[in-house]
């Protein structure tokens, strides 16, 4: 399976602002931000096209989202994703003796993931686990 | 707000640190029906507020969240509260500085942590000042006087959508009042959508803001550089960066997030804010970052009052300790030396990493929110609240540390109560619970 080697920025975008304000459980919220913009000669090395799913994994983790087209034009090798419940699956807890963790620059692999499906937010919630007896 | 139409002009924004109070903002039936002069973010917001509201408290019974009487859900929050030897009670930058007076007050009498957003957006900023100290302004100042404008590791255009329009490089101001009286300069990994109105695009490599703002600090000194670039950026351009901020009569150099959330962090930061303190021994510049939520530079400014901290403050000892890194909430719940939280207005399932969100959601939750949030679907006790700015009024600081009522424009829903009335429920029941022994 092709693989490339990518530095990941999380961020700010208008449309993930946008949608978070008419709910984190809409269509519009879930296509704003489990997204990854790859740069197209990027994506042309694991022969992938805009639409199709793949998965970003780091160090800490790894997801599946939708490649789309840059908004704002990415350098080579960078890769862009909106801040969400998405991009934090693969980010790590160690701030460096900050409070602030790395949520960019951060050295990643992008893969097809054609045939696996996007978790919904519902289904990312039951995934962490719940120890402890509740009142 | 009663059934007539009426518009309220002058309205705060809260969404964004621009708080920008020059919407207009029309209700009828106690509903808002229409939006000017806002960004598409502030927009959204005051369309869409009842979408996805939670309209009851909730407790969570057999795994699942039911609806419950409001008096229940304190009863439970305080018991949580009761039961814990170190709570987190994070969030904060959603809401009002007089719920975050409450909130501070809650957090010393339960001996826990209290954090506000600060610590996973510009805490290395504070961190950087605490060293360095700032040369600040108000935005204000900038408007009327900036002729160099300067946008480091942040997008305006997508992030503070009308921050060029109504402060920097849109704007018209008392002595500059056209876009031709002003530079933009804009440094960033991407060519970002601000970067295309810039006079200067620099695009610097990633995580490599600290070695350019070094060069740049050096050009600025007069001494020479001996590479040939810098962080991608050739030594040429620098130099010529350098020559334009020593001869513009008044700078001002926005940060974002770009600085703060790359490796280095608060030295990126320091770093800029030493920069500034050079140019001033040449002319006038000032420093101001790109606060994000509406109220986070509010939230530091109660609890630096109260506590003498601006964030990632201990109350476990008995008095105030602060040590970011060891006592801010992503470093607390990775190390699982949390064993309950509160959140108010704010969804860290969403924005922590994986590992402390993990740690969050196995221990008892208590979550204050208007909307349903991941952090709301994880939770064990569940208040529904009024926000801030449409449906209960309060104080914000804007992101220069100007403060602005946010008003009441609508009745919120029925038996839908402020985030303050909440917060002192629970400590009410908790100090009559503490009373009694229980």
């Amino acid at each position: 399976m092709p693989k490339i080697q990518v530095t990941l920025l999380t961020g700010r975008s208008l449309g993930q602002g946008r949608a978070k304000e008419q709910g984190k459980l809409s269509e519009l919220y879930l296509e704003s931000v489990a997204c990854c913009e790859v740069q197209h000669e990027d994506l042309q090395n694991i022969g992938l096209e805009y639409g199709n799913n793949i998965r970003v994994t780091s160090n800490h983790g790894s997801v599946v989202v939708k490649v789309v087209a840059p908004t704002q034009p990415l350098p080579r090798g960078v890769v862009f994703m909106p801040y969400s419940i998405w991009a934090t699956q693969i980010l790590g807890s160690d701030t460096e003796g900050t409070g602030m963790p790395t949520y960019k620059c951060i050295p990643c692999t992008v893969e097809p993931a054609i045939d696996e499906k996007i978790m919904s937010i519902e289904e990312l919630t039951k995934k962490f686990p719940r120890k402890r007896s509740r009142s | 707000m009663g059934l007539e139409e009426s518009t309220f002009r002058d309205v705060v924004c809260t969404v964004c640190g621009c708080c920008c109070d020059h919407l207009e903002v029309t209700v009828k039936e106690d509903t808002v029906v229409k939006v000017k002069n806002a960004c598409a973010m502030s927009t959204s917001k005051l369309l869409n507020y009842m979408n996805e509201r939670i309209m009851k408290p909730m407790i969570r019974r057999r795994g699942r969240l039911s609806g419950c009487s409001y008096r229940d859900a304190v009863d439970a929050a305080a018991k949580i509260l009761l039961k814990s030897r170190s709570p987190l009670l994070y969030g904060w930058s959603l809401t009002s500085c007089e719920a975050v007076e409450v909130g501070v007050e809650l957090a010393e009498e339960v001996g826990g942590f209290i954090d506000n957003t600060t610590s996973t957006c510009h805490g290395p900023t504070i961190l950087g000042v605490h060293e360095i100290g700032e040369s600040s302004s108000t935005l204000g100042e900038v408007r009327h006087r900036a002729d160099l404008i300067i946008y480091w590791g942040c997008n305006p255009i997508h992030a503070h959508p009308l921050h060029m329009s109504r402060y920097t490089l849109l704007s018209k101001g008392r002595f500059r009042k056209s876009r031709s009286e002003r530079t933009l300069i804009v440094v960033d990994v991407r060519r970002t959508d601000t970067a295309k109105m810039a006079d200067m695009f620099i695009q610097v490599e990633p995580n490599k803001d600290y070695e350019l703002i070094s060069a740049l600090r050096a050009a600025v000194r007069g001494d020479e550089i001996e590479q040939d670039e810098v962080g991608g950026v050739p030594t040429d351009l620098i130099e010529e960066v350098a020559e334009m901020l020593i001869s513009c009569d008044f700078g001002a150099l926005f940060f974002g997030l770009g600085l703060t959330m790359s490796p280095g962090k608060s030295e990126n930061v320091d770093a800029a804010l030493s920069l500034v303190r050079d140019l001033n021994s040449k002319t006038k510049f000032v420093i101001i970052p790109m606060r994000g939520h509406f109220n986070v530079n509010g939230a530091n400014n109660v609890m630096t009052w109260m506590t003498g901290y601006p964030y990632a403050i201990d109350f476990t000892r008995g008095f105030p300790y602060y040590n970011p890194g060891e006592t801010s909430a992503v470093d607390l719940l990775a190390r699982g030396e949390c064993d309950s939280a509160l959140i108010v207005a704010s969804d860290p399932v969403s924005n922590f990493p994986y590992k402390a969100t993990c740690n969050l959601t196995s221990i008892p939750l208590i979550t204050i929110d208007p909307h349903i949030t991941p952090t709301v679907l994880c939770s064990d006790v569940v208040f529904p609240s009024a926000l801030v700015g449409i449906e209960t009024s309060g104080t914000v600081y804007r992101m220069d540390g100007v403060p602005l009522v946010a008003r009441k424009l609508v009745e919120p829903p029925r038996n839908i109560r402020s985030d303050i009335e909440i917060l002192r429920d629970i400590l009410r029941r908790y100090r009559n619970l503490k009373r009694l022994g229980r």
